[in-house]
């Protein structure tokens, strides 16, 4: 995803802490921040990748006046993407995630997105077919141009959809 | 309330809860927040007929993110360097998570932990490592 500016807002840090269950003041209260080492109010660790709120391409998001894959009248909007995907015409599935803190998000930042397609490459799963990766690292520079996130993500395509019930691991979802 | 190297053993563990029953409501809420609405984790009628799996799922990064909560609170605020996880399974609506830290090593002001969440069922569904600033 690429957000070309991805500003960093209080509101937005408070509604993300609540949607991971995360109750921890830091994140609203800005009186109670400042009396703490961080200083001020500072988005939680995963926060990085609501940066697709500010990426108006953004493919799992639905455009005004564009068919949409979910369902209305019908169980999906759009014909299936063709090649599987077994995410359900949705690109496939998230298989890993990584950041790198150089410094925490406050509100205020401005951050700016670059992505640099990483490497891809395959393995037969036993419980969805062919298993095709593909990486992305995602460098979030602050408005002095400082470096202050590295994130790497992995996508994986399978052949079909994973089967359940899911005893042992492998790879799934997103 | 961050760690201190001179407290903090190889090996020692601290674990949450970081959700109990998980309720697609939750799902719905992180889709809002994050921008990801994929009709996989909230669109039931699709994920069931067009997708083929039995129920909506969680974003991994839902996971990602409560699993994050565990972290934070038993290494503090602003101290995580650094954080990944792999998918490892599914995680469904009704699903209880137990989050887990294990301290791997200690190296100066920085600890490295291995990162695990499982299931109600002991299937792990995220696994991974973190890295945080200690004090002495």
């Amino acid at each position: 995803m690429v957000a070309k500016r991805f500003p960093i807002e209080a509101g937005h840090i408070m509604m993300f802490a609540r949607s991971v269950g995360d109750d921890n003041p830091i994140y609203y209260d800005a009186d109670y921040a400042q009396t703490t080492e961080a200083g001020s109010v500072i988005a939680p660790p995963t926060f990085p990748q609501s940066s697709a709120q500010f990426d108006p391409d953004y493919f799992l998001r639905p455009k005004i006046g564009q068919p949409w894959f979910g369902s209305g009248k019908t169980p999906t909007g759009v014909q299936r993407a063709a090649g599987g995907g077994g995410g359900g015409g949705g690109g496939g599935l998230h298989a890993e995630q990584h950041f790198e803190y150089h410094r925490h998000l406050k509100p205020g930042d401005v951050l700016t997105a670059t992505v640099k397609p990483g490497k891809t490459w395959e393995k037969e799963g036993r419980r969805s077919g062919k298993l095709i990766f593909s990486e992305s690292i995602t460098e979030y520079r602050d408005q002095n141009g400082e470096l202050v996130i590295t994130a790497r993500g992995v996508g994986v395509r399978t052949e079909r959809p994973v089967d359940q019930p899911a005893q042992k691991s492998e790879t799934a979802e997103a | 309330m961050a760690l201190k190297a001179s407290q903090l053993k190889v090996g020692e563990t601290h674990t949450a809860r970081i959700v109990e029953d998980l309720k697609r409501t939750q799902i719905v809420q992180y889709a809002g927040a994050s921008g990801d609405y994929n009709p996989l984790h909230t669109d039931e009628v699709f994920t069931t007929k067009v997708a083929g799996y039995p129920s909506v799922f969680a974003h991994g990064m839902l996971t990602m993110g409560m699993t994050g909560k565990m972290l934070t609170d038993y290494v503090g605020d602003a101290r995580l360097t650094k954080y990944g996880v792999r998918f490892t399974s599914q995680v469904w609506p009704g699903d209880t998570l137990e989050a887990t830290a294990t301290v791997k090593a200690i190296d100066g002001d920085r600890v490295e932990l291995d990162v695990s969440t499982r299931n109600q069922a002991g299937v792990e569904v995220l696994s991974g490592y973190a890295e945080a600033r200690i004090d002495p």
